[in-house]
Formats: C-alpha cells, structure tokens, sequence
C-alpha cells in the first residue's frame, strides 16, 4: 500500500473554491492515511446491514465492509473513493458543495490516462507529470 | 446517485482506442523474437515474458476498473468470471471461459479459445519450452496482486504444442488486507 502524492502536486491540494488549505508537512500523508484507515474501519463495525463484523481495526480485504464517500464540517467538505485497487482519491471542498463522486470517478480516469499510462511513471511513487498536473487542474476549476 | 452497473466487456472493446491487429501481433512476435536473441536460454525468455507481463498488469488493472465499473467481487470465482468476460475482451477483444475449479474454489482454468497472439505463429524445434503468451499470464498474475490477491498461474494446454486450445490455471494462494504501511515510532 502506497500513499501517493506530494504536498505540491497531490490531489489534496486542489481544493474546488481553494479551501484546500495544505500545510507543507510529510506527517500529512500520514495523517489522512491513518484517518481514513480507521473511519472506514469505524464505519464498517458501526454497519447494521452486516450480522458478522470484524474488530476494529483489523485490515480489511479490498471491497469488505461497507465503505464511506463523504464527510463534512461546518469549514469543509471532504469527499474520498478508494479503487478496488487501493488508489485512494480525496477532494477537499467548500463545505456546501454537492456530491462528488463523479468527479472522484472523472479524477480516477484521469489518473488512468496521465499517470499509469506513462511508461517514465514507477508505480508506487510520488505523481510528477507535469501533464497530469495540468489536467486535473483545469477539470477541478471547472466544477467549481 | 444510482449505482452504475459494471459495464460488459464488448461495450468497453467498442469504446475504446484500438490499434490493428496484425500490427499487435507483430509487434508482440518481434518482442518475443528480440528476447530469444538476447536471451538466449528459453527457460530465460519465459521469466521474462511473465516479468513484461506482470509490470503491464500492475497498471493495467487501474484502467480496467476504471473503464469497467467493477467495484468488487464477492468471491474468486466471481472475481475469475470478470476477468474471461471483461477483462480479455476489453483488451485483446476475444472471451474466455472458466471452467475446472477444484472443490474449495481457490484454483480454476481459463481457457482461450481465440488468441491474437498467436496468429501467424509456430514454434521451431529450437524453442519447444517457449511458453510463447508467458506475458498474459503474467499480466493476470500482477493485475491481481493490485487487488491483493498472490496467485500462482501456469499453462495447462498451449495451441502452439498441439493443444486445442489456450488454457491458464489461476490458483489462488492468499488474500491480502491492507495494512497501515506505517511504523508507530517514524
């Protein structure tokens, strides 16, 4: 597992209407991971549709569970879609912004064309194609 | 939002970009001709085909589920079923079958009956160990691994030696959750 993106160039930081605030700190990465990790664990153990439950916060297999998109503060919104294949995809926005999920899905694609179809691209490392960068820019300032 | 189901494999072969097939084909032989020369040992070119295989494969699954709107499997052999019916028609255009699972579902076969690959293709005495499609199943091999499966694949019938068909043995090893990749104490 991989958390993918640097501070500079990470799909955080393109916050729709710029909310997305970022401090220029590698404890971040660690931070939403761990953040994530566990509310998915949490809402997995909180799921009444589920009668068999595992503890919190033993791993889960990709597609268990059941899965968040969402979550909103009174200062922003932050919507989240992880790929069966662990790509986690996290947008931070204005907290009155509508759903998201298919810009996660359009970003996802993106993802797809720019940066696994580059061959200099090692997956596993930080994103730095310039034309990735570009793209997503334009698309996240035109659905805000 | 309504779910959106996942979407067939003929529908995302009719949508996506294609190149020609002889120039595929062609162009996966002078491959498979350059490794022979490099190589040199059969046994050799066969790791490598898997390893080529295994670094498309860890890519390729992104843009499998990207494109396909598979979210998840509930079991291997639903997870078997996507990858004859979606995934080999998404990419090589032919579908494949699953067939052969042993009784606890862990190990089956996917056979092909149709293989672009192959086309124009015979193995000369010299190369009689070549498992010439090693790529595709390294390709499965790494495109699971992304989804946390460690499998074991190997070619039970091979066209090229006088089989009547393609077949790949998918044997499922483990499972593997996601782990927090981080130390407590860094």
């Amino acid at each position: 597992m991989q958390f993918f993106g640097g501070t500079e160039i990470s799909p955080v930081s393109a916050g729709v209407n710029g909310v997305g605030e970022q401090r220029p700190h590698d404890q971040d990465h660690k931070l939403m991971f761990g953040l994530l990790f566990s509310l998915k664990s949490l809402t997995a153990k909180m799921d009444p549709t589920t009668p068999d439950k595992a503890n919190l916060g033993v791993p889960q297999l990709p597609g268990q569970g059941c899965s968040f998109h969402s979550f909103r503060t009174n200062t922003y919104k932050l919507t989240f879609m992880e790929s069966p294949s662990g790509i986690k995809i996290i947008l931070v926005t204005h907290p009155r912004t509508g759903d998201l999920r298919e810009s996660l899905k359009y970003i996802y694609n993106l993802y797809v064309e720019y940066v696994v179809k580059n061959p200099l691209y090692t997956p596993g490392t930080p994103i730095r194609c310039e034309l990735f960068n570009t793209t997503l820019d334009q698309y996240v300032r035109s659905i805000s | 939002m309504p779910p959106v189901g996942p979407r067939s494999g003929d529908a995302i072969f009719a949508n996506v970009e294609r190149v020609n097939a002889e120039l595929f084909t062609l162009t996966y032989g002078a491959i498979v001709r350059q490794l022979l020369t490099d190589l040199e040992e059969v046994e050799e070119v066969n790791k490598q085909l898997d390893q080529m295989g295994y670094n498309i494969g860890i890519r390729l699954i992104d843009e499998f589920l990207a494109k396909s709107n598979v979210s998840r499997c509930v079991d291997f052999k639903e997870t078997a079923e996507v990858i004859a019916k979606i995934g080999f028609k998404m990419f090589l255009g032919v579908t494949a079958s699953v067939t052969n699972w042993d009784a606890d579902g862990t190990c089956c076969s996917i056979v092909l009956e149709d293989n672009p690959l192959v086309d124009f293709v015979e193995l000369p005495d010299t190369c009689q160990g070549l498992y010439y499609c090693n790529i595709l199943s390294g390709v499965v091999r790494g495109a699971l691994e992304m989804v946390s499966m460690k499998t074991e694949i190997s070619w039970i019938r091979d066209m090229l030696r006088g089989d009547d068909a393609f077949e790949l043995q998918v044997k499922l090893l483990k499972q593997v959750p996601e782990e927090y990749p981080y130390k407590d104490d860094e």
